[in-house]
């Protein structure tokens, strides 16, 4: 009602699907139709730039460093994984247990990450994901320990489009569901509530004075953050049809943040077009190189931080401005 | 008795490796993650010098914390301090991108096996007192990090050095305008940070072993420490080093079950208490 | 969607047949690796292939009249999705006839399907839990078994004298298959448990476990870790505490004495009583000629077991297409391997018709010097012996 009394178009504006966005669904598709071949690695960039995207909601949107982020990855991947080894296969009903589970325990931890700065939230991030790649080990019985659960059957999809070696269905089903959440995701960055986020990572000290709850926001978003994780872990699961103690690792915690940082947190396309990126140099320098492919990738992020800084996104948009005077990806 | 002696022994065995990162993280603010990768060069220097080379490995220690820090001034002149203005996350970033460079090269030029190193002998075997058995090397690991935090600390709140250093810390711009050379006290505090990883890297061979893994495989440990210690305190990083060993070794003795949870329980909980690590600075920039 | 799939489907009905074909015209032979070639398992990798690719040179890289092509793809460790997706790629882009390597059991688990999806072989060189045949009719191992390299020990324990065990093991499951195969062949033989430890897998320092090993005084320890840096740690400590001069002796499985480890434990493995199923000391012609081959090749490594699981696998591949006249097809090849034997440089070994797991000479050997180098020296055997881990 007060619409006419503050100017809003910005803020619509920021809404409306930029032509570039469009295009950039595309690949996608163009991606099933001239890599056939390489349709298992899509299909896991697909899940990676979904974790990812996790991380970016609670660090680019919200400021909340994280080196334990595998925890609801790795929750999610198990409660899948379990589900499918104790015969509820279905892969959609799968995704929702999965993400309730991880976003359960988000709300939890997060009671605990709240305090303190970045540096303590790191560590206790890392130190709960540590004690749940321990417990997730301790429970071999359950879990299946380091040799890896076994024993999961997925049923096809919606009953008809069964999880082949071909691996065109976990594609399609991996692609869509990024899809979905990302639209939410990017919905949810517009709203209201994603805007008090931004203005509680700008800064902290002036949004209670306009009435927004910080702890109750902050503590919101990384519930949600888990859940995506959770997803995108249960993703994994289900298309690799195998989950082994490495979902809970430090080591994929700290490729997540390497990876979010490459791509630019605070956009939720940073999360994504770093996920390609880091995910494609990994496969063909790995390919080309299977024992020293880490220093090339290695170099790569050096160089990237040292001429492209604030990740490729931060690249991409300095070029913007260089050639339009400061328009905005 | 000798439970708490091995608690001591594996703490000052954290805090020998983790100190550099206390220095380069926590006075220069620089979130350097690879100081294991410089921690891992010490080791491959004193590796060498001992197996190739034939020196002794009490002379071979300072050589690799001299070797080390030598690097350490190379890599600072030529790429840190171009992010030392840079946020956090690029230099973690940049640092890992050093990190996954470190192992490949390791890998290349050492092989992925482990490596073999092997005490003189009057580092090896057990002073056996009624009651305590103390292992001559862990005696010989807590003299020489109580030395080491000991100077250290003398050094940064003692000296012209380590004034100067906090006040280029705190304040880069007034601190050139009182004419200290900035740029001179940063080169040699990294270079510290890094003798000092390779030191620790040289001390740590013998019980945590030497791989191209090492700079990935105890990052986590490095973290911890400095967190719980509160960065940019030397003092701190002793103490939390000491109680983390301690908690650490005295949990598996006694509860070998949860063995493995202890020393992260330790940490959030004590960081739960004192987010700002046990002596934190409040405001660290 | 569905004619893409039908097109898609053709597609490969016209590939398995120009396969077919090209089989009996003598295209290349192409087996895809699957290797931890990066990350803290790259010796196994490195091992793997070195092993896979001396038996390539010795024979001009040719098998059963088909030049032979290797395609090694670095699943970095424990990445079940890599090992998966790199399986993957090798089959459907490389159309390779045959998959092989595996150094970790969860990389076997997760390809283990695909290989049963296309029917294609899968040769397991090193991934030792039980289990991994039993998930595809596809899957034939040439490494070993770890209940199989286990329980030798325990009874030749049992039989010499040691009457007391204290087992510490790293608390995953290899550790705990291994603890319960050894109690159960142990405690079966009349030896007590008169103790037993896990510990976490990430653990830098055993003093605590030592000194509770101390202080029960037992007449020998069994230990299982993970191969690398905790053996060495637990080795050190054990010498640094005397535990020898006590009287406590160390027995475990061959895995912790294995020789690329070996020179970096140093002295302090010295006694250390181990059952395995290859030493480069092994005394046989065949031996020779390898440990020689392998020396001119590789000259700054030592052969180990997985470099013969690597180059055992490819004698295998080789002497089952010879008995098929090149053809590779899946279920041609795992009938003709079942139950084929052959003279390895680890001694007679022959595939178990009915778990195509490989029925070996399982030897006890102890780490002696041997003029400049710690060698495991053999001095008892346990011919023949399956994997018991699948009775």
């Amino acid at each position: 009602m007060n619409k006419s009394m503050i100017d809003l178009t910005p803020l619509t504006r920021a809404t409306r699907w930029h032509p570039a966005e469009l295009a950039f669904w595309l690949l996608p598709v163009a991606g099933y139709f001239l890599l056939q071949d390489n349709l298992v690695l899509l299909t896991q960039i697909a899940i990676t730039a979904l974790f990812c995207l996790s991380l970016d909601l609670i660090l680019g949107f919200a400021g909340i460093v994280s080196l334990g982020h595998t925890a609801f990855f790795g929750i999610g991947a198990y409660a899948a994984g379990l589900m499918a080894a104790h015969g509820h296969g279905d892969p959609l009903l799968g995704l929702l247990v999965a993400g309730i589970c991880a976003g359960i325990a988000g709300f939890i931890s997060s009671l605990l990450v709240l305090r303190g700065a970045d540096l303590t939230r790191l560590m206790v991030t890392l130190g709960v994901a540590m004690m749940l790649y321990e417990l997730a080990n301790k429970l071999t019985p359950i879990t299946g320990g380091v040799d890896g659960l076994q024993g999961m059957e997925i049923q096809p999809l919606f009953g008809s489009f069964a999880f082949d070696m071909f691996g065109k269905t976990a594609y399609w089903y991996a692609v869509g569901v990024l899809f979905v959440m990302f639209v939410i995701a990017r919905r949810l960055v517009h709203s209201p509530f994603g805007l008090s986020l931004k203005g509680i990572r700008q800064n902290v000290g002036r949004m209670p004075a306009i009435g927004a709850p910080v702890n109750a926001r902050l503590a919101a978003v990384y519930t949600l953050g888990a859940l995506y994780a959770g997803i995108a872990g249960a993703l994994l699961a289900q298309t690799t049809q195998f989950v082994a103690l490495d979902v809970l690792s430090f080591n994929r915690s700290a490729e997540l943040l390497l990876i979010l940082v490459l791509g630019g947190s605070g956009c939720l396309y940073g999360a994504l077009i770093g996920t390609i990126v880091f995910m494609t140099a990994h496969h063909f320098l790995s390919d080309m190189n299977p024992e020293y492919w880490q220093f090339w990738l290695g170099l790569l992020l050096v160089l990237i931080v040292l001429f492209a800084r604030d990740g490729v996104m931060g690249g991409v948009r300095r070029l913007g401005a260089l050639g339009k005077g400061g328009a905005k990806a | 008795m000798t439970v708490i002696f091995d608690g001591i022994a594996s703490g000052m065995l954290l805090f020998l490796i983790s100190v550099g990162l206390s220095v380069t993280l926590g006075l220069m603010n620089f979130v350097n993650l690879a100081h294991g990768a410089f921690a891992m060069f010490g080791g491959f220097v004193a590796v060498t010098l001992l197996n190739r080379a034939g020196i002794p490995f009490l002379a071979a220690l300072p050589l690799a914390a001299i070797g080390t820090a030598l690097l350490g001034v190379l890599f600072e002149r030529t790429l840190y301090r171009r992010l030392y203005a840079a946020t956090h996350l690029d230099q973690v970033l940049f640092s890992i991108g050093l990190v996954f460079m470190s192992i490949a090269g390791a890998h290349y030029l050492f092989g992925p096996q482990q490596q073999p190193l092997t005490l003189p002998g009057f580092l090896q075997g057990q002073i056996n007192l009624p009651g305590l058995d103390m292992g001559v090397y862990r005696l010989f690991l807590i003299v020489l990090g109580l030395a080491i935090a000991f100077g250290l600390q003398k050094m940064v709140s003692g000296t012209r050095f380590g004034a100067q250093l906090r006040a280029s810390v705190d304040n880069p711009r007034t601190a050139r305008g009182m004419g200290i050379n900035v740029d001179r006290i940063f080169t040699l505090t990294f270079a510290l940070g890094t003798g000092l990883a390779g030191l620790g890297g040289a001390l740590g061979v013998e019980m945590l072993g030497l791989d191209p893994g090492f700079p990935v495989k105890y990052i986590v440990y490095f973290l911890i420490v400095v967190a719980v210690g509160g960065s940019g305190n030397i003092t701190g990083s002793l103490i939390a080093a000491l109680i983390l060993g301690v908690f650490d070794v005295a949990g598996k003795y006694y509860v070998p079950q949860a063995g493995a949870f202890v020393i992260y329980a330790v940490m959030v909980a004590m960081l739960i208490f004192r987010p700002q690590g046990l002596f934190g600075r409040k405001a660290a920039r | 969607m569905t004619q893409t799939r039908r097109l898609s489907g053709l597609f490969v009905a016209l590939a398995a047949a120009g396969m077919a074909f090209s089989a009996l015209a003598a295209d290349p032979l192409k087996i895809g690796f699957v290797l931890p070639m990066s990350g803290p398992f790259a010796a196994y990798g490195k091992q793997i292939e070195h092993g896979a690719r001396l038996y390539l040179k010795e024979h001009n890289d040719t098998i059963a009249g088909r030049k032979v092509e290797i395609l090694v793809k670095d699943d970095t460790g424990v990445a079940p999705e890599i090992s998966k997706r790199a399986a993957q790629e090798l089959l459907v882009k490389d159309k390779v006839d045959i998959l092989a390597g595996f150094g970790l059991t969860p990389s076997a688990f997760a390809v283990a399907p695909l290989a049963t999806e296309a029917k294609k072989p899968m040769v397991v060189m090193n991934a030792a839990t039980s289990a991994v045949t039993t998930k595809s009719n596809f899957i034939i191992r040439t490494s070993h078994t770890l209940p199989q390299v286990t329980a030798p020990i325990a009874s030749w324990a049992a039989k010499n004298k040691i009457k007391k065990v204290f087992t510490l093991v790293a608390d995953y499951g290899p550790g705990h298959d291994s603890e319960a195969q050894f109690k159960k062949t142990f405690t079966a033989a009349g030896g007590e448990i008169v103790g037993e430890v896990r510990t976490p897998v990430k653990n830098p320092d055993f003093a605590p476990f030592l000194q509770k090993i101390k202080d029960v005084k037992p007449d020998a320890v069994f230990l299982f870790v993970p191969p690398g840096e905790q053996t060495i740690a637990f080795m050190k400590g054990f010498a640094e505490r005397d535990l020898a001069k006590a009287g406590i002796r160390i027995i475990a499985t061959g895995d912790l004495t294995d020789e690329d480890l070996l020179d970096a434990v140093g002295d302090n493995a010295l006694g250390i009583t181990t059952s395995f199923h290859y030493a480069d000391a092994h005394k046989s012609p065949e031996n020779q000629a390898y440990t020689d081959a392998y020396a001119k090749a590789y000259p700054k490594d030592r052969p180990n077991f997985m470099s013969v699981g690597g180059y055992d696998g490819m004698q295998l591949i080789a002497k089952t297409l010879e008995k098929t006249k090149g053809d590779a097809s899946g279920e041609k090849f795992i009938e003709a391997a079942k139950g084929m034997s052959w003279n390895s440089p680890r001694g007679p070994v022959s595939i178990d018709p009915v778990t195509r797991d490989i029925v070996q000479t399982i030897y006890i050997r102890k780490v002696t010097r041997v003029g400049s180098k710690l060698q495991n020296v053999e001095f008892d055997q346990v011919p023949a012996f399956k994997d018991p881990g699948k009775q």
